[in-house]
């Protein structure tokens, strides 16, 4: 089955990342497509590459990076929720005058416009959050 | 081919900003074509009523923009009753949401329905996707 997933609360705050990760690791593990994780509202914060929790937790961002590596997923950042929230890549940092970038390896920051086209391509959209 | 996407909207307009994103998402989807609906219950009946103030939030009222939901060929909104009476509402309290029928020679009529929970259930089951806000 083609899944594709929304990713709508902080890493760390909410469990929704972790629960995402893992259906994601479950499902590709089974076989199934994942054709993209999209991530809204504080969901955006899971892919900021400054992300640093104590060395005895799990790292969130790190772990969402290796998988999209390891299985060449699409993770997409909201642009308009990342702007929101200091989430930004060079282009965008450029483009808002910036001095920094912090997009995590893996992700890409686009529109709107890729969820709802998640949901038309999709056999499912699920989301995380509350 | 054209899916059904249903907007669940839960939340108080402020306090929270899932109101707002999910508004920002009804409208980029409006021009991908699919068939949109929207479902008001909880606290999100709140999102519709009329008259809201915000100037002492300092947050903006996003509320002028649900009336031009009609324009975007959004005219399926669903307030659930139970949501609404248990909040002390009536459809009076709500802004007066329309739009320009295209196959009853663009006659104004109101886009939002007040429908019970089964009724709402059943206009669940009816999507391809839901997303809940």
């Amino acid at each position: 089955m083609k899944f594709s997933i929304l990713v709508s609360e902080g890493p760390y705050t909410h469990e929704a990342a972790d629960t995402a990760y893992n259906f994601t690791k479950a499902a590709l593990e089974k076989g199934h497509e994942i054709y993209r994780i999209f991530f809204y509202h504080d969901g955006v914060n899971n892919g900021t590459r400054l992300t640093t929790p104590p060395q005895d937790d799990r790292n969130i961002v790190n772990r969402w990076s290796e998988l999209a590596q390891a299985h060449e997923l699409d993770l997409v950042l909201c642009v308009a929720a990342a702007q929101r929230r200091g989430i930004a890549d060079a282009d965008e940092a450029k483009r808002n005058g910036k001095d920094a970038d912090n997009i995590a390896p893996g992700f890409r920051i686009s529109g709107l416009g890729q969820l709802i086209e998640a949901g038309i391509e999709s056999d499912r959209l699920i989301t995380f959050g509350d | 081919m054209s899916k059904r996407f249903l907007y669940v909207n839960r939340k108080a307009p402020y306090g929270t900003i899932y109101a707002l994103e999910s508004l920002e998402v009804v409208l980029i989807g409006a021009a991908f074509e699919q068939d949109v609906s929207l479902a008001f219950l909880d606290d999100g009946v709140f999102q519709l009523v009329k008259g809201q103030q915000t100037d002492e939030l300092g947050v903006k009222n996003f509320s002028p923009t649900y009336k031009a939901l009609g324009d975007y060929d959004v005219n399926k909104i669903y307030v659930e009753k139970e949501s609404l009476e248990a909040r002390g509402l009536s459809l009076d309290d709500l802004l007066p949401l329309t739009y320009e029928d295209e196959d009853d020679d663009w006659a104004e009529k109101d886009s939002i329905k007040l429908v019970s929970a089964a009724e709402l259930a059943e206009i669940m089951e009816a999507q391809d996707v839901v997303l809940s806000f």
